[in-house]
């Protein structure tokens, strides 16, 4: 996309409430040549959209955490953008193995990365904790075989990551 | 510290953003597992770093880091330093290792930035 963001494009505006603005991405697994092609294009959007530094910052940070997770632990995945009046909801569904045991993967460390992953930078088991610290409202579901969900918000005026 | 003091010091090649070098770095962030980055980085911070794939340049952008410092006589691949003049990132190398190029800039008086 280019060029300036309507605030009321398709399947935005009225017709959906709240929601500015909306747009979804799609994301593959396995698929590291592109892993932060997302996180950037939307950080390019919010800039736009005259959004501050540090909610751009606390929220691309969450969203590449968010995509690089799909890439390297689901099969396939989308990343939708919701842009609201005081801030930003994005929500991640992935169609992978699932998360058995959430509150274990919600601890700093605990990963189940392989040295592959772990050599490209990532699989620290810093991810969700990370996106979790980046946004004032944080939501994670799973079901073990069918994949993930993500809901995260990073309000304008919040502080979340200070 | 200026972004052109750091190439002086280390005797950088600028590999990118020749025009930006008068920028103020104001502290740097060594590390090759770029969770960490994101997870401990504060803004404007020179990444330090040996990883030289596009994830060094998307993790530099999306945490706001001032540039990248590739230690160890590495050199980024040809998608990063396109990646990374694609989004205005600072790209510079040095023979230094990684602790002997954080050890002479903290030594010239550029903190470290870590919220760890």
């Amino acid at each position: 996309m280019s060029g300036p963001i309507a605030l009321e494009g398709p399947g935005g505006g009225r017709a959906t409430g709240e929601v500015l603005y909306r747009e979804t991405f799609e994301i593959l697994g396995n698929d590291f040549e592109h892993g932060g092609v997302v996180a950037t294009r939307i950080k390019a959007i919010l800039r736009q959209l005259g959004f501050p530094t540090e909610a751009i910052r606390r929220l691309s940070i969450a969203n590449f955490e968010a995509e690089m997770n799909v890439i390297m632990y689901a099969e396939e995945g989308t990343l939708e953008l919701a842009v609201l009046p005081h801030g930003v909801r994005v929500t991640v569904d992935d169609r992978g193995p699932g998360i058995p045991d959430i509150d274990w993967a919600m601890q700093e460390g605990n990963s189940t990365a392989t040295p592959e992953i772990r050599a490209r930078g990532f699989g620290a088991g810093l991810g969700l904790p990370n996106i979790k610290r980046n946004s004032d409202e944080f939501v994670i579901e799973s079901t073990v075989g069918v994949g993930t969900r993500l809901s995260y918000t990073v309000y304008v005026s919040g502080n979340a990551g200070a | 510290m200026q972004l052109r003091s750091i190439v002086a010091l280390l005797d950088c090649e600028v590999i990118s953003g020749h025009a930006v070098l008068d920028i103020e770095v104001p502290s740097c962030f060594a590390a090759d597992l770029m969770s960490d980055v994101l997870a401990f980085s504060t803004p404007d911070s020179l990444l330090i770093t040996g990883l030289t794939s596009v994830q060094s340049v998307h993790t530099a952008h999306v945490a706001d880091c001032s540039g990248i410092l590739f230690v160890s006589g590495k050199r980024p691949s040809p998608e990063a330093l396109q990646l990374a003049r694609d989004n205005s990132v600072p790209l510079l190398a040095t023979h230094h290792s990684m602790a002997d190029s954080c050890g002479i800039l903290r030594q010239h008086g550029l903190p470290a930035a870590s919220k760890a």
